[in-house]
């Protein structure tokens, strides 16, 4: 019915060619056409969060944005927050910990959010880490575990060897 | 050594997958799966009269489009039942006039959100653009909406259900008007809790795969209760039940909405791959989930209430008005919690409690997590406080006057609880648990911090509430567990899992009883390949219903490695001990020389003809020497390392709590916010205090968001107004407040764990406890929640505009 457009997307730092109707979302190219499924969608309405993606580093509701008019962006979604042996990287290691997640579903948009926010604020305090996550929704953890996996993140980032420490 | 898991925050099994992005929820399966849209109805109650489908039939990827006409052809043409209503799940004497919606709407739609067409297409893309060109005629019927309109009966929902009625149940204690009649003091008072929703991060989705030369179905739905829908399906389809298998995959979240079942979409989904012998999917969106699955909470109350000069309960009547929405498939559930659990740790004197389900024209309601006890215990507690302030007495005094004692246990309340059974009370120590909420929010030392506040221009207010809960409903759940030639302990439950860790929490219960390491056991939920009989997880049930099982399996499991052992090792039951994986004779330490690990007992416990690989070598016929006069497998013995068995109690288990809040209220633009909120919580046994913790916060933030912010906003033509995230206010982090939380552990005697349900306990008091803050703070009665900053506001113009009136 629609023609299909060309599209190039590197996503966690590996380069697709597709070939995409111009009206498909990027929460359903990054899921259904690349199958990284790791990316949620709850409300499809840009509000909840949970399919939160780096766009160059940004944070940004995927299901909110044509995949084809991101042609060449770096996409980092919450499989690309792992660390590189494939284990679980500082923040999702840190919601482990803290036990800030039950059902699991929000998390991806928890992560990338958290990623890109320490990245900018690497010592955040407690309330800056609430304020931090007030974006997204969570319907199982009541957020109090989150803002400490926050706040533990930015340990485990501070701690991580060749970052210089905080 | 072994070391405890039962009792430690353990981390949790699920976490590396889930917070890889590893999970696998129902839309990340069946990627190449046909999708379903629906056509749903924009009006609230309507004649449907023509379903016109001529411009969509051109859509490119159209596969099929189905209205309820092709039911009733599939009917008679293949014996199935996919036309009729869908079952009413429970039904009760007093439900007289249940109805039940058919899986396509018929001829009438009684809510806004009512499917009326189902489009399959390749792509759920193209299914919108096929729904968008279907035309529906409708004649408008008067739309039912709220209590009010529904008790007036102006206007019926369902012609044949005479003054919108479905149910009128009664129970009493005694003549509880007589002692109202005859007590010292008496009040009334009108109490009324809005709707919200369970509200899933996930919604609902259904994956079906009909294999045409199986003749087998096998369907993936993000349900609470797999085996149960893998029953309905069979029944609906008329398929052999050994042919549908049903799996469910990740869940992202269910909080009840997703114990109701079969959906229409349960049914339709299934029945479509089986006439397409393609897959099929489909994935609700938020504002599906808002207009076509369950809400909760609505109801008004009136209560009559008598009571001696210290403030001791003589009699208490509460009439309820229930609205269960358009049709009522998991019948008066909800309402019987509340008209039972209303009581919490109270002796009310003599009790009667009467309650009408009314049928309106809005979505279905369900339990959504608190199942009708944050109403009862909004009821109760509002009672109390009323009657605190009415004798000008201590809040806390009060409720201390009427608790059930400890050494009244087990308590019989009288009555009927929803599981059939008498409602008694097992364990709890109700003084115990008040002198610790009063403790850990500084109750005695709050005038102090009022004056302090006020001196700032500070309005603060505190609030107490107590609820009993019960739990671990029946009638039973079952486990099974396995352990493999390598050593690992598979173990299997039927119910499933939407996020409480079930998968950790029941592997520390197998290490304890097993006797193994806690990283050697998997256990598997929901899957009904793997295991048939189940009920489903609500009402707290899984660490009472399957906790139990899965430890009484072990303890199977266990008896038998040690028979099998003690022949291997030459010794007697009695002197073996299983530690660490491995049997040996008890006293003599890690390094028995004679130990033999549960893998290698596993092989034994099989003999075998062939040698597949090198374990089974072992146990073949001709590698060891055997006593030659007795079967390889002993009379009463059965090859394999393993056994089922089943927990099925008499009768629920009963936790309890109590919340107390701390709020400020701002004089000027009334905004409410909760500055401290503590709870104390029993739930006997703790088998995992981090889990358990973390579904307290939970329940607390569901329990604020309920106080606060949501509420279904149906306009008076049944219109929901507020069907997103952008204006059904969920509480984002700002909003909740952190949570303080204390344990008094008073173990069940009824299972075998001491264990009592944690799920739903977060959220009961939350409306209760904040109500009464609110009124602390300001002087005003609070009787309806939630409130908003701006009903606050005109609370305080009408309490002015009375002062200045009287003066």
């Amino acid at each position: 019915m629609t023609t299909p457009v060309s599209v190039s997307l590197v996503v966690n730092g590996v380069r697709h060619e597709l070939e995409l109707p111009a009206r498909r979302l990027l929460s359903d190219a990054l899921r259904h056409d690349l199958r990284l499924t790791g990316t949620h969608v709850g409300c499809e309405h840009g509000v909840c969060g949970a399919c939160t993606v780096l766009v160059d580093g940004r944070p940004m509701r995927s299901c909110l944005l044509f995949a084809v008019s991101l042609d060449g962006a770096e996409i980092t979604t919450v499989e690309g927050c792992q660390a590189p042996d494939g284990g679980m990287g500082p923040v999702q290691q840190a919601f482990h910990e803290c036990h800030a997640l039950q059902c699991g579903f929000c998390t991806p948009g928890f992560i990338t959010t958290i990623t890109a926010y320490l990245d900018d604020n690497p010592d955040p305090t407690r309330d800056e880490a609430r304020e931090a996550i007030s974006g997204n929704l969570c319907r199982c953890t009541g957020y109090v575990n989150i803002v400490s996996a926050v706040e533990r993140a930015a340990e485990l980032i501070g701690d991580r060897p060749g970052t210089g420490g905080a | 050594m072994t070391t405890r898991m039962v009792g430690e925050p353990v981390k949790r099994v699920e976490d590396p997958r889930l917070v890889t992005g590893n999970g696998r929820y129902l839309d990340d399966l069946g990627h190449d799966a046909l999708e379903v849209a629906f056509v749903r109805s924009p009006h609230a109650h309507a004649r449907v009269v023509d379903v016109d489908v001529t411009d969509a039939l051109d859509v490119d990827g159209l596969v099929g489009i189905y209205t309820y006409e092709d039911l009733v052809a599939d009917q008679e043409r293949h014996g199935t039942s996919v036309a009729e209503p869908l079952p009413l799940l429970i039904p009760h004497p007093t439900l007289t006039q249940g109805r039940t919606q058919h899986a396509l709407a018929a001829d009438e739609v009684n809510y806004v959100g009512e499917a009326i067409v189902m489009v399959v297409a390749t792509d759920r893309y193209v299914a919108e653009d096929v729904v968008e060109r279907i035309r529906v005629d409708y004649e408008f019927l008067p739309a039912v909406v709220g209590v009010e309109a529904a008790r007036a009966a102006e206007h019926l929902v369902h012609p044949d259900v005479p003054g919108n009625v479905a149910a009128r149940m009664v129970q009493e204690t005694g003549d509880a008007d007589a002692a109202i009649d005859a007590a010292p003091h008496s009040l009334e008072l009108d109490l009324a809790i809005e709707r919200s929703a369970s509200m899933p991060m996930e919604g609902k989705g259904v994956l079906a795969k009909w294999d045409a030369d199986d003749r087998s179905l096998t369907v993936h739905t993000s349900t609470q209760t797999s085996t149960s829908v893998r029953q309905a399906i069979a029944a609906k389809l008329a398929l052999p039940v050994d042919r549908v298998e049903v799996i469910t995959p990740d869940v992202g979240g269910g909080f009840g909405v997703k114990i109701v079942h079969p959906w229409p979409e349960e049914v339709l989904v299934p029945w479509a791959a089986c006439r397409l012998g393609r897959p099929v999917k489909w994935t609700e969106d938020r504002r599906e989930h808002f207009v076509s699955s369950a809400h909760e909470r609505g109801q008004l109350h009136r209560v009559r209430v008598g009571y001696d000069d210290e403030g001791r309960l003589l009699g208490l009547s509460v009439r309820f008005w229930h609205d269960h929405g358009a049709y009522i498939p998991y019948g008066l559930i909800v309402p019987i919690i509340t008209s039972t659990q209303l009581l919490g740790p109270y002796k009310p004197g003599v009790y009667r409690v009467e309650f009408e389900s009314l049928y309106t024209n809005t979505v279905i309601v369900t339990p959504y997590r608190g199942a009708g006890r944050p109403q009862g215990c909004f009821v109760m507690e509002r009672t109390l406080d009323a009657i605190a302030a009415d004798l000008g007495l201590d809040r806390a005094d009060v409720r201390e006057r009427n608790f059930i004692q400890p050494d009244e246990m087990p308590f019989d309340q009288g009555l009927i609880f929803q599981d059939g059974r008498p409602l008694i009370y097992d364990s709890g120590d109700f003084p115990a648990s008040l002198k610790k909420i009063k403790d850990l929010v500084g109750w005695d030392d709050f005038e102090a911090y009022r004056d302090r506040a006020r001196a700032e221009g500070r309005r603060v207010g505190i609030g107490l509430a107590c609820y009993v809960e019960g739990t671990g409903v029946g009638p039973y759940e079952g486990g099974h567990i396995r352990v493999e030639t390598d050593g690992t302990v598979v173990v299997s439950t039927g119910l499933t899992t939407q996020g409480q860790g079930h998968q950790t929490m029941l592997a520390q219960i197998v290490a304890d009883e097993l006797g193994v390491p806690f990283e050697r056991v998997r256990v598997t939920t929901g899957d009904t390949r793997r295991f048939k009989y189940a009920v489903g997880t609500f009402a707290s049930r899984t660490a009472v219903m399957s906790g139990s099982a899965v430890a009484m399996t072990a303890r199977a499991v266990r008896q038998k490695a040690l028979r099998i052992a003690a022949t291997a090792l030459e010794a007697a039951v009695e002197d073996l001990e299983i530690v660490d994986g491995h049997v040996r004779v008890r006293g003599t330490g890690e390094s028995a020389a004679a130990q033999i690990d549960l893998g290698a007992v596993a092989v034994l416990s099989n003999p075998l003809r062939y040698a597949f690989d090198d374990a089974a070598k072992r146990a073949t016929q001709f590698a060891s020497p055997a006593d030659p006069d007795k079967p390889p497998v002993e009379e009463g013995e059965s090859p394999g390392l393993e056994s089922s068995q089943f927990y099925s109690p008499p009768r629920s288990t009963f936790a309890n709590g109590m919340h107390a809040v701390v709020v400020e209220t701002d004089p000027d633009t009334a905004d409410i916010r909760v500055l401290r909120y503590c709870v104390v919580h029993d739930c006997g046994t703790l088998i995992n205090p981090m889990i358990v913790e973390g579904q307290i916060h939970g329940g607390v933030a569901q329990g604020v968001g309920g106080a606060l912010y949501e509420r279904m906003e149906y306009a008076p033509d049944g219109q929901l107004l507020n069907a997103s995230f952008m204006d059904f206010l969920m509480p984002y982090a700002s909003e909740v407040p952190e949570v303080e939380i204390d344990h008094l552990v008073t173990p069940s005697p009824l299972n075998p764990l001491g264990v009592k349900g944690a799920g739903e306990a977060g959220v009961i008091p939350g409306a209760a406890a904040i109500a009464a803050a609110i009124e602390d703070a300001e002087g005003i009665s609070i009787r309806r929640m939630p409130i908003s900053p701006s009903e606050l506001f005109h609370l305080r113009e009408r309490a002015e505009t009375a002062e200045k009136e009287s003066r």
